[in-house]
């Protein structure tokens, strides 16, 4: 069995967290900016099995079991948004619904 | 006798809430008869607490009366307590009569004025908070009474507010006197300090013992003291007011200069004249203050065309009189030109009060003329008042209680010279303006007719203070002739004796000056103002007696050094510059809040790129630390 550091596997969990956060930035379709979150969190709950299995503990698995749920109910939320976002304004554009703000006074 | 005592000041209160929460309902004759009779029953509790105060053994005693304790807390205890000694049975004597005879004279000259009744409510509390400031065993309470009969003043000064002249008037009497009560509060607070009480008594039991004579803190406190009664007492430098205080109808000027208000820093000082002893160069001051005083306001008396103007200018020359003999450390002489002054002046006023109401309200003296047929009895009685005034030898009270303060100027240890000249001259002048006030409102012709003869209500006051006016000087005759000395014995045990210097010229010497100096007097203004000789030239500079007329210019320099740049400040300030700060911190947050809202523009990416550089910037600086 080839044993892998854990700053290998820290890095790996590290690269995943940065591809979902560039996607995050870059995309503007809102689907994929919610899927980019979906990796994001992958990435962390990976982080915690990671340290869960170095140290020998459960810690880590029932943490990640707990970002599955909050991500589930995260994604159920975030499409259930995107629908009525799609009914409203007939686009997925995140950039394009910004009416969300502070009316200019100056 | 001691549960009286409350009753004395108390029943004029009594009057004046009854006619304040009552007086809608009331007619005007049941709050004449009210507010009359409650000061008349309090003249004949002090009349009866008088006789049974004679009747006592020793001169020294005195009625206490305890109505409630009005504080007491960390050691300090003040309550409303009441002490009736032989200087407050003077003042209370002097307040409760002169007041009822005012009062009762008040009901016919206010009977046409649609303010009836808030006139005698006014009154009543004056006379109240003046019976309070007299009969008070210590200085809270005393200083209680002190800012009663202060808004009292100011109440009566501006009775009739519809002219804002009238309430600039009370305004200025209320700000000048409140300056010397303000040093007054803060000589309080010196005595609280050094002694830990306010009980008057105490108070001058202590002070001898823990001050030596002229001792800094003696200085003070009696310095002081003095500002607080030469405040009330409207002498120099803050004798502006008193004139000014004429806005208010006559029975008020009677009763503000005769009984209440004027008197209380004599009385002041009368009573902790321990204090004042304990710090000799005060005590110089209190005569040279007396002296000055006594003669500016003369002068200016001298040249006023307005009956009350000149009246007011001599209650103050003659409360000058009165700081002199307090000066010299003649007490009782003091205390009995005091009384004998309220006699005379409330005369005065009434009937100068009946002439002005009965001529239309016409002020000005050289309009008037003649009156001495068409109105007999207020004549007579003027005449007296100016004669007991003027001091005219022998018939008249004022020339044994003047006589005794001149006397003691000269020759008492703490006397002048000079203090006598100014006093002697001064004597010259009272005569002078006075009889040319005399000569130049009831002789000559008859100018303008007056409306109608008084009637029996003005009648009978002005005809027993006249009486008083002549007799009432009989009670304390000099040590040369009668020796009778029924006055200072009843004060002499609360007062230490006068002390004369060795080489004391005779008494009958002064007497016979004082008396050719007061007819002198008379046969002067009897040759100006009845005769109409020409003035000599010299005496006659329009310039100088446009200045006396204005009161010596202190309206003038009070004018420049403190109201003009009061205003000023206020000019400048009308925006106000502190509020600007306040204003500028404001308005800074709402600009940054404008500058930061801008961020906020509802694009979502914006957001998250913030707060991913934020975290790499924060992670850096942690990774770095």
């Amino acid at each position: 069995m080839v044993t892998i550091s854990m700053e290998i596997q820290l890095l790996f969990a590290g690269m995943i967290f940065l591809i979902g956060l560039v996607g995050f930035l870059v995309r503007r379709n809102v689907i994929f900016m919610l899927l980019s979150i979906e990796i994001m969190l992958n990435s962390a709950g990976l982080a915690f099995v990671i340290a869960g299995s170095h140290w020998m503990q459960t810690d880590g698995q029932v943490m990640f079991i707990f970002i599955l749920t909050v991500s589930a109910a995260e994604v159920s939320v975030g499409l259930a948004l995107i629908l009525q976002m799609y009914n409203h304004f007939r686009t997925l554009d995140a950039d394009s619904i910004s009416k969300l703000r502070d009316k200019k006074v100056i | 006798m001691e549960a009286y005592i409350g009753l004395i000041p108390g029943l004029p209160v009594l009057s004046f809430l009854m006619i304040v929460f009552l007086g809608r309902i009331m007619s005007r004759r049941a709050i004449a008869i009210i507010a009359v009779g409650s000061v008349c029953f309090s003249a004949i509790l002090t009349i009866m607490a008088g006789i049974s105060f004679i009747n006592a053994d020793s001169g020294g005693t005195a009625f206490t009366s305890t109505l409630y304790t009005w504080m007491n807390a960390g050691g300090f205890s003040a309550g409303i307590t009441l002490k009736l000694d032989a200087l407050s049975l003077v003042f209370c004597f002097v307040i409760t009569f002169v007041g009822a005879l005012i009062h009762l004279y008040s009901v016919e000259f206010m009977q046409d004025d649609e303010g009836f009744s808030r006139f005698f409510a006014y009154m009543n509390l004056f006379v109240a908070s003046m019976l309070v400031l007299v009969l008070a065993d210590n200085l809270l309470l005393l200083y209680l009474g002190w800012e009663g009969v202060g808004l009292c003043s100011y109440l009566l000064i501006g009775f009739w507010y519809k002219d804002p002249e009238n309430n600039n008037a009370a305004r200025k009497a209320f700000i000048v006197t409140r300056i010397g009560d303000t040093f007054m509060i803060i000589g309080l607070f010196l005595l609280f300090i050094s002694f830990g009480t306010l009980d008057i008594d105490t108070l001058m039991q202590q002070a001898p013992v823990q001050w030596h004579s002229g001792s800094p803190l003696a200085v003070i406190s009696a310095l002081l003291l003095l500002g607080g009664a030469v405040g009330k007492s409207a002498q120099l430098p803050l004798q502006t007011w008193l004139p000014d205080a004429m806005a208010g109808p006559s029975p008020v000027s009677a009763l503000i200069h005769a009984a209440t208000m004027v008197t209380a820093g004599v009385y002041l000082i009368a009573r902790t004249h321990v204090l004042f002893s304990l710090a000799p160069a005060v005590q110089t001051l209190v005569a040279i203050i007396g002296a000055a005083t006594l003669l500016i306001a003369g002068f200016s008396a001298l040249n006023q065309h307005d009956l009350k103007r000149v009246l007011a200018y001599s209650t103050i020359s003659q409360i000058g009189y009165m700081f002199l003999a307090l000066g010299v450390g003649a007490w009782s002489a003091a205390i009995f030109h005091f009384m004998i002054h309220a006699f005379f002046k409330a005369l005065l006023f009434l009937a100068a009060g009946s002439v002005i109401l009965l001529l239309h309200e016409e002020h000005d003296m050289h309009k008037m003329g003649g009156l001495r047929k068409s109105m007999p009895l207020v004549f007579i009685t003027f005449l007296i008042g100016g004669a007991s005034l003027s001091a005219l030898p022998l018939i008249t009270a004022g020339f044994y209680s003047k006589d005794e303060i001149l006397w003691y100027s000269w020759s008492s240890v703490m006397g002048e010279k000079w203090l006598w000249l100014a006093g002697i001259a001064g004597a010259l002048i009272t005569s002078l303006y006075t009889f040319r006030m005399i000569f130049l409102t009831f002789f000559g012709e008859l100018k303008i007719e007056p409306k109608h003869k008084p009637g029996i209500l003005m009648g009978i006051p002005l005809a027993i203070l006249a009486f008083l006016s002549l007799t009432g000087g009989f009670i304390q005759l000099p040590e040369n002739f009668g020796h009778v000395h029924l006055f200072s014995n009843l004060l002499n045990p609360l007062f230490p004796d006068v002390r004369f210097t060795g080489e004391a010229l005779p008494e009958w010497l002064f007497q016979v000056i004082s008396a050719i100096i007061a007819l002198g007097g008379v046969w002067l203004a009897y040759h100006y103002y009845y005769k109409k000789r020409t003035i000599p030239d010299l005496f006659n500079q329009h310039r100088l007696n446009d200045f006396f007329y204005k009161g010596w210019g202190f309206d003038w320099l009070y004018d420049r050094l403190i109201v003009k740049p009061v205003e000023w400040v206020s000019t400048i300030n009308k925006n106000d510059v502190l509020d600007r700060i306040y204003t500028y911190i404001a308005q800074s947050t709402l600009f940054v809040n404008r500058l930061l809202s801008r961020s906020q523009n509802g694009r979502l990416r914006l957001y998250a790129l913030v707060f991913t550089a934020g975290l790499v910037i924060l992670l850096t600086i942690m990774l770095t630390l």
